[in-house]
């Protein structure tokens, strides 16, 4: 425990130092213009002090100053927007080469699943200098996982997938917060993020105990739920192939066309009535209630593995 | 003049006495005093929540409340603090009261109208206190789904169905202020001579009226949705519980000017008043309202950059806020800039005005912490947040509130309250509220999320600050309740104009009569014609 009072949190990614730049700035221009005006008023009201009876001068307004008043802070409110959207982007566009984890939220509880398989409560473990992108599932309500050390959060939603990225700088234990009100414990769905050196990373995957990663675990579901009877590697079955559909674009056979990612795969599954492959029939059963989120993020998982038999001789499709 | 002739008529208030004659009544002028008392109960009755909030949090770990309690607690404060009192709050009373009289009308445009109004809100707050005996509602004052839909098993549709009813209230009374700003202006009474109060509360009628039926009809859905499972806001039946926040801030952002516009329009009387002075760039200030309730529209979305909505749509949300910042900065460059030159007297009413000034530009500037897309992530659903927004709906809102309360006091009650203790009360309010929510900015940023009941120990500090401060807030406020209501039994008669103010209301007899004028003004000047003000007549009290 330190004796000195904390005002700030720790940065420990690296996003969280582009996020204080933006606030310093915009702390910044707010204390010139608050103290700029409070001492304007202060100054006006010894000043200009009156009694009763007597009149103010015969000011009506000025134009220039309504322009000048008007132009500054428009101009100010737009490099704020400019920065604050760029900063956006970048949280929002997890790099190519993260590490995948899978976080799912029910009350009032986080449950995490690395790509290897090691599973975790309530804590998340993570290397340091490498990107990690969480994809987010809710099995009921909406909740959101927060790192302020990261200075990153996002919605949990049920009824689809989101995610976001961090790469964590600094080794050491950091709080995770639910920061969507989500019920009686919504205070106590919290947990720690442990930011470990890679080599510790691996250690302690190593010591986890693997249930199979997601891509062997959704590999297995596919056969259990009978997936693979009418998705076959080939298009022989009653259902299109999966080969190669993750990052495609599918044509719908009421005209539209949709980016297969991942909110896609799982409505897939989810709802398959909502979008029927063009050429086929919406014979797809749903499995609405029979698998868990969990499932559902190894199936996804699996799926994204599929790529189309022989990629040399794959036609490119127009 | 013939003053002393005019005291002689009996005022609003004691013409006809008797029960039956206030809950019967047609006159704007008393309908608008239930609704101060209505509102005046349900801000008691909020501050106490709020007080219960301020006591759990002191420590780290769940005290007195249980986590499920402190959840309605919360909820409870937010929806009657928002609902029951600041909507209603400066529109429905010194809107009410005033808007008719400062443009030389005898009512507003449907009296039967206004006083259905407030019964309506009655019924809709009774059904929610109902929510409250029945042991409550835990989901916020958001209501956000699918937890109200589907999970929680509160009294939610019960609450919802107050909010819903209560809406209606609004909508007649916007309805009522925008016909009557069209149709009832006295002869002379143009649209640019009109003070500033009754733009501001026109650009909210006009909020009112466009915004609410969507808040309606989204709670009315929830209310559907937990009795007949239609699949609306549920996933798992086909829904979508993001469309549900689309909805409600579709309503709920708009609604925040609904709370602060009017309070902007008081300053600006204020503000010319305290100055004696004509107002700077009247016609910016007053398009600048509608600039607000406008643009104010078009924001909904900031509320909902970590929802995962599309960038793009998310890119659009922040710049329409970070544009509506401007048309309030320039408010505040004009209020400062009427002072210049003035002849600044040091009534009460200045300290509300300054008092005012400080929180709103507060408020204000960390709006654009908050329209700022990246530093949002961050912020969002922190006390970051509730400070923000207390600073602007409170501190801003009930700021301005008091300050035209007391403004308007000796006007609507005949009555001087002691100008001294509203210089303390209106510092005291001033520095409680700063140390009750200026270390909320800090512990947000922190990461302190809000609707937490128990908290990690390092953000102990700041929230025992807060809750110091909401003490010495809520001494504050009781003592404006107190010698508010000691000047009604025996405060010294108020004469007709104490603040030398200009305008119409200021013409008449202090109470009015109950037609407001004997005969119907016409107006030859413009507003704040300070150069021209009477001296005020103060026989009766003086300061020093
Ligand atoms: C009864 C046969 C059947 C079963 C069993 C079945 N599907 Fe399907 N699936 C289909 C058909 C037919 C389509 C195309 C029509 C449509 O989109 O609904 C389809 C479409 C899909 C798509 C979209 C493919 C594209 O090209 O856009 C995905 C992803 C998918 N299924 C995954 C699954 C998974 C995972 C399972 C097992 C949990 C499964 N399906 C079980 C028949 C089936
Ligand atoms: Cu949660
Ligand atoms: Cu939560």
């Amino acid at each position: 425990m330190s004796s000195t009072l904390p005002l700030f949190p720790p940065s420990a990614s690296t996003v969280a130092g582009d996020v204080d730049a933006l606030f310093f700035f915009i702390l910044a221009v707010s204390a010139f213009f608050a103290v700029l005006v409070s001492v304007l008023i202060l100054y006006f009201t010894f000043k200009f002090k009156g009694k009763h009876g007597e009149a103010g001068a015969d000011i009506h307004g000025s134009l220039t100053l309504e322009l000048i008043w008007t132009g500054i802070p428009f101009v100010l409110a737009m490099v704020m927007f400019v920065w604050g959207a760029q900063l956006f982007f970048t949280l929002a566009k997890p790099p190519a080469d993260a590490m995948d984890v899978f976080v799912v939220g029910k009350q009032w509880m986080w449950k995490v699943q690395h790509p290897e398989g090691v599973r975790e409560i309530n804590e998340l473990h993570v290397p340091i200098g490498r990107p990690v992108r969480l994809t987010l599932g809710s099995e009921d309500v909406i909740h959101d996982f927060y790192i302020p050390a990261f200075r990153v959060k996002m919605d949990v939603v049920p009824g689809r997938l989101t995610t976001m990225w961090f790469t964590a700088t600094k080794t050491g234990e950091y709080h995770i917060f639910c920061s969507q009100y989500c019920g009686t414990k919504h205070s106590g769905m919290i947990g720690t993020v442990v930011a470990m050196q890679p080599e510790d990373y691996e250690a302690w995957l190593a010591g986890g105990r693997s249930t199979g990663s997601a891509v062997q675990n959704g590999e297995r579901l596919f056969t259990e739920l009978s997936c693979i009877t009418c998705h076959k590697a080939d298009s022989s079955g009653r259902g299109p192939t999966l080969a190669g559909v993750f990052g495609s674009t599918v044509q719908l056979n009421d005209g539209r066309k949709v980016l297969a990612d991942e909110n896609y795969l799982r409505e897939s599954i989810m709802s398959p009535q909502a979008k029927v492959v063009q050429g086929f029939q919406p014979i797809m059963p749903t499995f609405q209630g029979l698998v868990s989120e969990e499932n559902l993020l190894q199936l996804i998982a699996y799926v994204k593995t599929l790529k189309p038999a022989e990629p040399a001789s794959a036609p490119v499709k127009k | 003049m013939k003053e002393a002739d005019v005291q002689q008529e009996p005022s609003y208030l004691g013409a006809p006495y008797g029960l039956a004659s206030w809950l019967l009544t047609k006159d704007h002028k008393r309908i608008a005093i239930l609704y101060l008392i209505s509102i005046t109960i349900f801000f008691a009755i909020g501050g106490s929540f709020a007080a219960m909030i301020r006591a759990e949090l002191v420590t780290p770990q769940g005290d007195f409340l249980t986590a499920d309690l402190y959840n309605k607690v919360f909820t409870l404060h937010g929806v009657v603090m928002i609902f029951f009192f600041l909507i209603p709050s400066i529109p429905a009373t010194l809107g009410n009261f005033f808007m008719p009289i400062m443009i030389g009308a005898k009512d507003l445009a449907f009296p039967r109208i206004n006083l259905l109004s407030w019964y309506i809100y009655v019924v809709g707050a009774t059904l929610t206190l109902a929510a409250v005996i029945m042991g409550g509602v835990d989901t916020g004052w958001t209501f956000y789904t699918p937890y109200s839909s589907i999970s929680s098993t509160t009294n939610v549709t019960t609450a919802a169905l107050g909010v819903f009813i209560t809406g209606f209230s609004s909508i007649l009374t916007g309805f009522n202020f925008i016909v009557t700003v069209h149709r009832m202006r006295a002869p002379g009474m143009t649209w640019f001579r009109m003070p500033l109060f009754v733009w501001a509360n026109y650009a909210t009628s006009l909020v009112m009226i466009l915004g609410t039926p969507v808040i309606a009809i989204t709670v009315l859905l929830i209310a559907a949705e937990r009795a007949l499972h239609l699949g609306v806001f549920d996933p798992r039946i086909g829904g979508d519980p993001v469309l549900f926040q689309h909805l409600f801030w579709f309503y709920s952002h708009p609604a925040v000017y609904i709370m602060i516009l009017p309070g902007m329009g008081v300053i600006s009387e204020l503000v010319a008043n305290v100055s004696r002075k004509q107002i700077f760039g009247y016609s910016f200030v007053a398009f600048s309202s509608l600039a607000i309730a406008i643009i104010g529209f078009l924001v909904w979305g900031h509320h909902m950059f970590v929802t995962g909505q599309s960038i793009y749509a998310g890119l659009v949300f922040s710049i329409i806020t970070m544009l509506v910042a401007v048309p309030s900065a320039v408010k505040t460059f004009n209020w400062t800039a009427t002072m210049y030159k003035g002849a600044v007297v040091w009534d009460s009413p200045l300290f509300w005005v300054l008092g005012f000034m400080g929180l709103f530009l507060i408020g204000g500037l960390t709006g654009l912490f908050l329209g700022a897309m990246g530093l949002d992530i961050h912020l969002h659903d922190t006390y970051f947040v509730v400070a923000h927004f207390h600073y602007i709906m409170v501190g801003g809102g009930v700021m301005a509130f008091l300050g035209g309360l007391h403004f308007y006091w000796p006007k609507m009650t005949g009555r001087m309250y002691s100008e001294p203790l509203a210089k303390v009360a209106s510092m005291l309010v001033f520095f409680g509220f700063n140390l009750t929510f200026f270390p909320q900015f800090i512990v947000g940023y922190m990461g302190m999320p809000r609707r937490y009941h128990s908290y990690p120990a390092e953000f102990q500090v700041f929230n025992v600050l807060s809750t110091a401060g909401a003490t010495v807030l809520g001494a504050g406020y009781l003592m404006i309740l107190l010698y508010l209501v000691y000047s009604i039994v025996k405060g010294p008669k108020a004469p007709m104009n104490p603040w030398g103010a200009t305008g119409l209301e200021w013409k008449i007899q202090s109470p009015p009569i109950t037609h407001n004028f004997h005969e119907t003004p016409v107006v030859t000047e413009e507003a704040y014609d300070y150069l021209h003000a009477p001296a005020p007549t103060r026989e009766v009290t003086h300061h020093e």
